[in-house]
């Protein structure tokens, strides 16, 4: 039996290295696109204050860059190092994009990055736009298969398990490739992190502004960054409400546990704003709620009903049931692949075949599974409420909150004024850690959401994991925290050294601080 | 579609493909990594050194990532099985890759002597010990790895770090490490000119010849070590199970292959021939050819280590059985033809633009340059 300390030891490692790399991905996936419009007007116009701006901020990204690459390494060997049966379970079908990622994505975003820096002087100005153009092509189509292995995870398709090799194995790539919620969650994610970059820009664009120090620079800066960042907060938005309309039993889970909703109500459903979410007894104590919009967002009509915890759970429980004979025929069948019997009971049982392995984090023989363990087990497949519906609150919370302020932010600078709001300007400021809280939010709303799986329906969480000491894991979870920590702080560092040294590091003489950092500020 | 027991063979030859264009490419900034604060006296040379692979070296990194990629993709039991066994191996590679993006990245931004060195080590670490580990671990494939299956094929590893670190193992990686430096080295030789090219030759011909010596030495070595044969009838065609097959260990296994096909001994004699070529070449200063030869001992080397294996991955040696091979450890026939058409597709254009990039930014790296360059440069 794998040791449940094992499992959480697991978890803890890979969720704190996951969310440590997404603080880097998001401005990434954003900035690049601000370096190719910052470009494009430097190219158009040959106004040299565009170009540097591409240099001053691709300064910045290339800071954030590194600590991006170098987290994400630690990402693909975890699915080995720590998550072995996973890799072999799923590798098949998850192993795919991953690969295809390296070679369609990462090579073209990795190699342009290079000469992005360092081919100012070797390449003509069209040609350098296009590498910029290659690098921000490459970082999206990196995100688009990250998020189409992703979104398999979530809503596992175009796939079947075979009992000759104990996995699933592709049936059907193009159903994996156009898994509905891959792309909705890939339009998502990257417009979230759009918005990331926007707001890092806007942010110390103000902060120049507020000094009245490189004015030229930060107020064109400002500028793209409230067009940029309108855009893609409204896209983030009204396509965060595209990937909870998408369907699927993982989604419906969530869906139900983001909402506190504990008892299937009749259609239109009311979204909770607030609640007071009583996880002992199974209800809320109280609520504030907003009649239909839940049943308009989840069903986009109004006489669908949305499935509550309790419905969830005793559907779930009828799997669990029907897997337990998966499980047993799968045993025999990995003894004598030529039992009729066995095969019979196999293919009526198959598809709940997860739900029974579910049992093995209790029990070895799933046969032995008491009334006691089966309602352990039930309870397992929906996440905890309280986490879930907090998590997506303040998510969404903050969502609006970035409307608000790139809507006013754009509004200013439609009338040339956003140098003379002091408000605006101090607003945007401390509104810098928003985007980050928000992503880490909606990465924890998706993936703690999913539990207890790592494939849904498919593969339980506490069976994926590699079979290692629990010493190994606190060594290396230790390992993990110490770098991280060193490497935050470095990168801290020197962002904001930079940050507050303003173009002027660029060594041009045509900015603040250049006296005494012209001399001092290598890139 | 090609049928299956071909895919399986060009899945073979692509993971092969992979790890020599990693050990060429990545291999080569590595080589400079460990070259660093030797052949760099004092802050504008060691510029000079990292900026010959400034540009390159993210990219260069991606064979490795790819390489990583496609196992998972296409043997995901070889790589279940061999990250999770080599646990510590793994994350010292990982914690010692570390500190190749933030060193490149940010050892130049900050003008203090302490920080700058203190980050030249740490690109001496990264570029030094993913060599040493990876010929660690090849030299333990060809010994066999202590792991086994249950009835669900999960994998247990029962061996610890210390046992991965025996005398065969570290000769495999005094070769794998000299073969990078080497390989480093001819690059180096290439960017750059003077005091910083003289002392980078003299640093390569020691490798080289390390290399070659250690090379040798290991290939007397493994004919004494016991290999691995298939004993019961390989079906190619069948759908993978590594559990349906015996295996026996006996001594000479490993030449076996040879016998049979006497053609591969080009390869041993590559990895040697090569080798000498690059160290001559590049102290008769012609360094793109030296460049060339050692990336073709390259080939011979990890060419020689696969044929002498072939089929066998990784084999076990507590359960015999469970040793992966070409034949059971793949991943499906479609994802197999997939991966396959989406390799053919990209590395060509991969290959292509890295190409490019290496081409606009050619010629020798300068202290002048780093002079003038001094706001870009690393």
């Amino acid at each position: 039996m794998i040791s449940e300390q094992l499992v959480d030891l697991s978890r803890l490692q890979f969720a704190a290295t996951a969310l440590y790399h997404f603080l880097f991905v998001p401005l990434t996936l954003g900035m690049v696109w601000l370096l190719v419009i910052m470009e494009s007007v430097y190219v158009m116009t040959g106004n040299v204050v565009w170009k540097d701006m591409t240099r001053f901020w691709g300064k910045l990204f290339g800071i954030n860059f590194a600590l991006g690459v170098t987290t994400g390494i630690t990402l693909e060997f975890q699915f080995g190092t720590n998550w072995a049966y996973y890799s072999h379970y799923v590798g098949d079908i998850f192993g795919a994009p991953l690969a295809i990622e390296g070679l369609m994505a990462f090579f073209l975003e990795s190699t342009m990055i290079g000469l992005f820096f360092f081919g100012w002087d070797r390449l003509s100005k069209p040609k350098h736009l296009l590498v910029t153009i290659l690098m921000a092509l490459g970082t999206n189509l990196s995100a688009l298969w990250i998020l189409i292995a992703n979104g398999w995870m979530q809503n596992p398709m175009g796939a079947e398990f075979s009992f000759d090799t104990m996995r699933m194995e592709m049936t059907d790539f193009w159903a994996v490739l156009f898994n509905p919620d891959a792309q909705a969650k890939f339009v998502h994610t990257v417009s979230a992190g759009y918005v990331t970059g926007a707001m890092f820009v806007l942010s110390i664009s103000s902060y120049y502004l507020l000094r009245g120090r490189d004015v030229e620079f930060a107020k064109r800066s400002f500028r793209v960054a409230a067009a940029f960042g309108l855009a893609s907060v409204l896209s983030v938005i009204v396509l965060g409400d595209e990937s909870g309309y998408t369907v699927g039993e993982a989604q419906q889970t969530k869906m139900a546990a983001i909402e506190a909703m504990w008892e299937t109500e009749p259609a239109p459903a009311s979204f909770n704003l607030v609640a007071g979410i009583n996880e002992q007894a199974q209800k809320n104590d109280w609520s504030i709620e907003i009649p239909y919009v839940m049943g308009l967002i989840g069903t986009r009509s109004v006489t669908k009903t949305i499935p509550g915890i309790a419905e969830i759970k005793a559907k779930n429980r009828e799997r669990i049931e029907s897997g337990i004979h998966a499980v047993t025929a799968l045993e025999a069948l990995r003894k004598d692949r030529n039992d009729a019997a066995a095969r019979a009971l196999f293919e009526a049982h198959k598809a709940d075949l997860g739900f029974g392995l579910l049992l093995r984090k209790y029990v070895t023989d799933v046969r032995q599974a008491t009334p006691e363990i089966i309602q352990r087990a039930v309870d397992d497949t929906v996440p905890r409420v309280t986490p879930m519906f907090w998590s997506f609150r303040i998510m969404v919370g903050l969502g609006f909150l970035m409307l608000a302020l790139f809507g006013t932010a754009f509004w200013c600078t439609l009338k040339l004024e956003c140098g003379k709001r002091p408000w605006l300007l101090k607003w945007a400021l401390v509104m810098l850690p928003a985007p980050w809280i928000a992503c880490e939010l909606g990465w924890f709303v998706a993936e703690y959401g999913r539990q207890p799986w790592t494939i849904y329906g498919v593969l339980p969480t506490h069976l994926s994991v590699s079979t290692l000491s629990v010493t190994s894991l606190y060594g290396s979870l230790a390992g993990f925290v110490g770098f991280y920590t060193l490497l935050l702080i470095v990168e801290m560092y020197l962002m904001v050294k930079f940050a507050k040294m303003g173009p002027g590091s660029l060594g041009t003489g045509r900015y603040t601080n250049e006296a005494h950092h012209g001399a001092t500020a290598a890139a | 579609m090609l049928d299956y027991p071909t895919l399986k063979i060009i899945w073979w030859l692509l993971v092969g493909v992979l790890l020599v264009g990693f050990a060429i490419m990545d291999g080569h900034d590595m080589g400079v990594g460990t070259l660093l604060p030797f052949v760099g006296k004092g802050d504008t040379e060691r510029r000079v050194v990292i900026n010959t692979v400034g540009p390159h070296w993210d990219g260069n990194q991606v064979w490795f990532i790819t390489g990583g990629g496609a196992i998972f993709a296409a043997w995901p039991l070889v790589y279940a099985t061999a990250f999770s066994g080599f646990y510590w191996a793994m994350l010292a590679v990982l914690w010692a890759l570390f500190f190749r993006p933030v060193g490149f990245d940010y050892r130049s931004k900050i003008h203090n002597a302490t920080w700058r060195a203190t980050w030249d080590w740490g690109l001496f670490v990264g570029g030094f010990i993913p060599p040493v580990i990876f010929g660690v671990a090849f030299g333990n494939l060809l010994q066999g790895v202590p792991f086994q299956f249950d009835e669900y094929l999960i994998s247990t590893y029962t061996g610890s770090f210390w046992a991965l670190l025996n005398p065969y193992a570290l000769l495999a990686g005094v070769v794998s490490s000299a073969m990078i430096t080497l390989q480093g080295a001819t690059y180096l030789a290439h960017r750059t000119e003077g005091a910083i090219q003289a002392r980078t030759i003299r640093a390569g011909t020691i490798a080289g010849i390390v290399m070659v010596v250690a090379f040798i030495a290991a290939g007397f070595w493994l004919q004494s070590i016991p290999g691995y044969r298939i004993s019961s009838v390989v079906d190619p065609a069948a759908l993978p199970n590594p559990m349906s097959k015996t295996v026996v260990r006996e001594a000479g296994a490993w030449m076996a292959n040879y016998g049979r096909q006497p053609l591969l001994w080009l390869l041993p004699a590559l990895g040697v021939v090569g080798a000498l070529a690059a160290v001559v070449l590049m102290r008769a200063r012609r360094t793109l050819s030296a460049f060339v030869a050692s990336s073709l001992a390259i080939v011979g080397v990890i060419g020689t280590a696969g044929a002498s294996m072939f089929p066998f991955v990784m084999p076990s040696s507590t359960q015999l059985a469970a040793s992966l091979t070409v034949w059971d450890s793949v991943s499906s026939h479609l994802t197999l033809a997939i991966m396959f058409y989406a390799t053919l597709i990209f590395m060509p254009i991969i290959i292509l633009y890295t190409g490019w990039a290496y081409r606009v930014m050619r010629g020798k790296v300068t202290e002048q340059q780093i002079r003038d360059n001094e706001h870009v440069a690393y």
